[in-house]
């Protein structure tokens, strides 16, 4: 079992009080906190080593570049790629998906279809939108059902022939919805789509195996998984990647300049132009080891019970209900009171010291579907306690009694 | 009265209060008892987006005086309108171009005024003087 309360102590941050009272976070699905070993490791990257990387002949920039390698390794391993040069730093999720959206514009033709899910965050929507103008393909949207899973009888409907590209997330972040995306990655390779899984809201819950998943791309932001924010990895399949032409030009990227032509540099630098988040990288390896000594498993264990705490007590109090309640999920709870505008229930729990993100969770399709404004989201991490739980549920309760 | 007066009136009534619950009891009171806004002007064109709470503004001259009704979805912000109406509603155009919100900040209200955050209170205010500073022109 997971020792919570030695675990907290690694978390400077939820020492803090906010407007009188202890933080309680619960917004760990918008960004995770970090823990000093992280913090440790960025303070000495500025204080000892800081140099520009893959360039110098000196001594720092030598070991700058070793150890931002080395976490590429780390990172390579944790998520189990065959290749360190399939993970290409980014500055986060959205950059990933764009770098890959970007990438497909050349390859895609009018008419092609492109399946991307109903429970996707913005930044898996809009990149592709604009591909689907930018080439005349045809964006296609997997349906979901009340509980917030996805209709898969509908998807293997949609799924055919034209089909180029499927997208969809691991985790939804507004609902909590454990995709089965080993299904939607075999169905889509049995028509030659290739499949983007939008791994934000996993990474920081579920070790995603790329190979055993067989996926082409996976995409990652540090900083909800206890990492510092602006830097994440894309993993893509060597022969896609290959296949992408490069997103942004500058320095990096390239292997020779001249005016006439220029060669582009081998993976993974071909997609990463100009000087790179180098202490971010690192720090991301650091974030990774610090989950690593945990365990995923124990995490995933602890998470569960929080969430099946949470929720028992959430729905003890009248007129709550809960969007996202779907067979598989992880631990985020979203919700709302009824004749409660969510943001007056924020509103009140934040005077409390509480955390949590109010509103459409950049996923306005979801809201759109339960014809809500928004909901009242709480997302918890493994260094939240039962204790918190308490907090949020009287919380909610006080608001409740205030507002209506 | 004078805006000014008003603003200080309504510091007065807030210093009652000596912490936030009642603060915000208050303001949740004003914010369910005031009918803000004639439906028919609750449109998609008076509607201010700001992200989380929609905030529906509306303004007439009655005797060369600007009259604001207004109205949200989220109770809260609801409130803190019944407050700025309260203040700049029923003044010359002149006058709440030159007003100042500085009475939001002392009634502890500060935080729903920032300029980042998603209620479209700010954006509200700034409507109320763009409407103040139109009817000016058509006045002068
Ligand atoms: C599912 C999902 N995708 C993408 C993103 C965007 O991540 P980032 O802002 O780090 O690029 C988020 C973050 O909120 C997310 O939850």
């Amino acid at each position: 079992m997971l020792d919570v309360q030695k675990i907290r102590k690694d978390f400077p941050i939820l020492n803090r009080e906010v407007n009188g009272k202890p933080l309680v976070y619960l917004d760990n699905a918008a960004t995770s906190q970090t823990p000093k070993q992280v913090i440790d490791v960025i303070v000495d990257y500025y204080q000892n080593y800081n140099a520009n990387i893959h360039r110098g002949v000196h001594f720092l920039s030598q070991e700058a570049t070793d150890k931002y390698e080395q976490a590429r390794q780390k990172i390579q391993k944790h998520f189990n790629a065959k290749k360190s040069h399939e993970i290409i730093f980014t500055s986060g999720t959205t950059h990933g998906i764009n770098l890959v959206a970007n990438g497909f514009s050349s390859i895609l033709k009018k008419g092609d279809e492109i399946l991307v899910s109903a429970m996707e965050h913005h930044s898996n929507i809009v990149p592709w939108q604009m591909l689907a103008e930018r080439t005349g393909a045809l964006l296609k949207v997997i349906p979901m059902n009340e509980e917030g899973e996805l209709v898969m009888d509908a998807f293997h409907d949609l799924l055919g022939a034209k089909t180029k590209l499927v997208f969809c997330n691991h985790i939804s972040n507004a609902l909590g919805t454990i995709n089965p995306i080993k299904e939607i990655i075999e169905s889509a390779h049995t028509v030659g789509a290739a499949v983007l899984i939008d791994g934000a809201q996993a990474a920081p819950h579920i070790q995603a195996d790329v190979q055993a998943l067989d996926v082409d791309f996976y995409t990652v932001s540090a900083h909800k998984m206890c990492g510092p924010t602006g830097v994440g990895v894309l993993y893509g399949k060597e022969e896609w990647l290959n296949k992408l032409p490069p997103y942004q030009g500058g320095g990096e990227m390239i292997a020779e300049v001249t005016f006439e032509k220029t060669t582009y540099a081998e993976l993974p630098h071909k997609f990463e132009a100009g000087t790179p988040n180098i202490c971010g990288g690192i720090a991301f390896g650091a974030a990774l080891d610090y989950m690593n000594s945990i365990g995923f498993q124990k995490i995933a264990a602890y998470e569960h019970e929080l969430l099946k705490y949470a929720t028992e007590e959430l729905l003890s109090i009248e007129g709550l209900r809960i969007y996202g309640t779907a067979q598989e999920k992880t631990s985020v709870i979203s919700f709302n009171i009824e004749g409660v505008h969510p943001y007056d229930i924020g509103t009140i729990l934040d005077k409390l010291g509480i955390a949590v993100r109010t509103g459409h969770h950049c996923a306005q399709p979801i809201m759109d579907f339960y014809k809500i404004p928004g909901t009242v989201r709480a997302s918890f991490c493994f260094y939240n306690t039962k204790e918190e739980v308490d907090a949020l549920v009287e919380g909610v309760k006080r608001a409740r009694n205030m507002l209506l | 009265m004078a805006i000014k007066e008003i603003q200080e009136e309504i510091v007065d009534e807030f210093s009652m209060f000596d912490d936030w619950m009642q603060r915000y009891e208050y303001m949740i009171e004003l914010g369910k008892s005031l009918p803000l806004i004639d439906e028919q002007y609750k449109t998609e064109d008076n509607i201010i987006k700001g992200c989380q709470s929609k905030v529906w503004v509306h303004a007439e001259l009655d005797n060369e005086k600007l009259v604001f009704t207004a109205d949200s979805d989220a109770i809260i912000t609801k409130g803190i309108i019944a407050i700025l109406i309260r203040a700049f509603s029923n003044q010359k155009p002149q006058d709440i171009i030159d007003a100042d919100t500085a009475f939001i900040d002392e009634i502890g209200l500060k935080e729903h005024l920032s300029p980042t955050r998603a209620n479209g209170l700010v954006s509200m205010i700034k409507q109320l003087k763009l409407y103040a500073v139109a009817y000016q022109t058509q006045l002068n």
